[in-house]
């Protein structure tokens, strides 16, 4: 997709400075998803049965990775959510970044969306 | 190889040092390796290396306890290694010198040994340089024998107020723990008058050698120092060994830190009497080819030289400095005049953990984050730094490559 890892990071970079910021309120100690060397802050609402997630973090490369994982999942069905695989993720040449070990937290990203998915998912069973 | 006393830094080859260091030859991420994370672990030299593949192809065996020949020459070697630690440090007993897993297990030997000797109303003292690990072990001893836990303030510079330090200092003072170098700072701290004033109330002091032992040689009978702690792998040597010193007065004093075989000397289901020292606090089989590495891991460094270390890493703290503060919006944390060849910064007001992605990507390895240190990063209210901690086996061209790389990180993160 990318010719060299300049033009990705470049692009993550971008695309951090792009996210959809979270609005102030939600920018608490409880939505920070923990494992990450950055602070990442995630909220999640529902509206017409689907999520959409807003998010920030104090690192711009975190913010992009965050900010493709937000295009991917954000207005989805919770259903769709949980069950999608991340395979995405090799596809984009980030896949450096999905090992547990890396500082990121890409890892803990995912699961936590995730997790919202499968608490908005009980709430519409 | 230079021998020491008679050191010269014109006899300091440094392209013949790099040779011992075959890591230093590979790339990462098709870039020449430029390694600038030595304050949290050291490259390992072929010497030191060599010595691993030797006892594990022809000494291999547990010790002081065999009969038999492979137990007796590993048992020489290990005790020989601790002979080389003595004699290093100045130890003035080789039983002194106490083999644990690393400076965290040392401190924490320490802080196990207290626990029976503290009392409600006594003080312990400790710095706001600290590590973690030289402030959580003193945290919970003081939660279980209702000591209280006094800090020695910083300034702006990262140095401790030692005004402040004379006011804490009272009849109460039992334990004073003081970083010798700050692992996030690379500020020297004034140890001598630290062990000086605590000396005079009638308190222990333990310092910790985790980062100077890689660049200063002390000498624990001139320091007059209870406790001296120190890690291996930041000198050299393999991971997972340590040393403790302390005094001989003091280690018999203290109660035996884990209970198991080595460290008995002779057991009945009613009472068990403890082994001299050092075994009583060495228990269960040790690492045995990580004790015998870090001697010589030792021997290397001295061939080195500690005055040639400390004169050329000098050379590359300022050349880097200099650099480094040439890049706009670039500042430096931990600006004391006594400092070791650490370099703690932030750009503008990019997130560390972005510099050392981008850094990475170009082959250079530094430390990012809070090094452990949180109450230092609170102090400057900054999320983290950027560390970059030079070795004597760093170059100039290297850190030409971390200030280019700095500089593109600045140009695509802005």
């Amino acid at each position: 997709m990318f010719e060299d890892w300049e033009e990705r990071y470049q692009y993550m970079i971008d695309l951090g400075k792009d996210l959809p910021l979270i609005d102030n309120q939600y920018k608490t100690e409880s939505n920070i998803i923990k494992g990450c060397q950055s602070k990442v802050w995630v909220h999640a609402e529902l509206q017409d049965n689907k999520i959409t997630f807003t998010a920030d973090s104090d690192a711009i490369i975190t913010k992009g990775i965050i900010a493709i994982l937000i295009r991917t999942f954000s207005n989805q069905h919770p259903k769709d959510i949980i069950d999608a695989d991340t395979d995405f993720i090799d596809a984009i040449g980030l896949k450096e970044h999905l090992s547990p070990t890396r500082a990121n937290g890409l890892v803990s990203m995912i699961k936590q969306l995730k997790m919202y998915a499968i608490a908005y998912q009980t709430q519409l069973n | 190889m230079p021998q020491s006393g008679l050191d010269l830094l014109a006899m300091f080859n440094i392209n013949e040092i790099r040779k011992d260091f075959p890591i230093l030859s590979r790339k990462v991420n098709g870039k020449p390796l430029v390694y600038f994370d030595n304050a949290a672990t050291s490259q390992t030299p072929q010497q030191v290396i060599d010595v691993i593949v030797d006892y594990y192809s022809n000494y291999n065996a547990n010790i002081h306890r065999g009969v038999h020949t492979l137990s007796q020459e590993a048992t020489d070697l290990y005790e020989q290694a601790r002979q080389k630690i003595q004699a290093h440090f100045n130890a003035k007993h080789s039983h002194e010198i106490i083999l644990t897993s690393g400076t965290t297990d040392s401190i924490n030997l320490i802080a196990n040994g207290f626990s029976s000797l503290l009392k409600k109303g006594d003080d312990v003292i400790v710095s706001a340089l600290e590590h973690h690990s030289n402030i959580v072990p003193w945290q919970m001893l003081c939660e279980r024998t209702g000591a209280s836990l006094k800090v020695i303030p910083m300034n702006l510079e990262g140095e401790l107020i030692m005004s402040e330090y004379d006011k804490l200092i009272s009849k109460n003072t039992k334990l004073v723990f003081v970083n010798h170098v700050s692992n996030a700072l690379g500020t020297i701290n004034p140890i001598e008058y630290i062990i000086k004033k605590a000396h005079a109330v009638g308190a222990a002091v333990l310092i910790d050698g985790a980062q100077s032992t890689p660049h200063i040689k002390p000498d624990v009978q001139d320091l007059d120092v209870d406790f001296y702690v120190a890690s291996a792998h930041k000198l050299c040597g393999p991971t997972g060994v340590g040393m403790l010193y302390g005094k001989q007065d003091w280690l018999n004093k203290l109660p035996p830190y884990q209970g198991g075989g080595e460290m008995i000397a002779e057991v009945t289901f009613e009472k068990t009497t403890y082994a001299d020292l050092p075994h009583k606090f060495e228990a269960g089989t040790p690492n045995i080819c990580g004790g015998i590495a870090f001697g010589a891991a030792i021997d290397y460094m001295n061939a080195v030289g500690f005055n040639n270390i400390a004169l050329y890493e000098n050379e590359l703290l300022e050349y880097a400095t200099k650099a480094l503060l040439d890049i706009e919006g670039l500042k430096i944390y931990g600006t004391s005049k006594q400092k070791t060849s650490v370099i703690s910064f932030n750009l503008d007001d990019i997130h560390p953990y972005d510099v050392g992605t981008i850094l990475d990507k170009l082959g250079i390895a530094v430390r990012t984050g809070h090094h452990c240190a949180q109450p230092i990063m609170d102090f400057y209210k900054i999320p983290g730094t950027v560390r970059a901690s030079i070795s004597f086996y760093n170059t100039k061209e290297e850190i030409d490559a971390l200030v280019t790389g700095i500089k593109k990180a600045k140009m695509m993160l802005s």
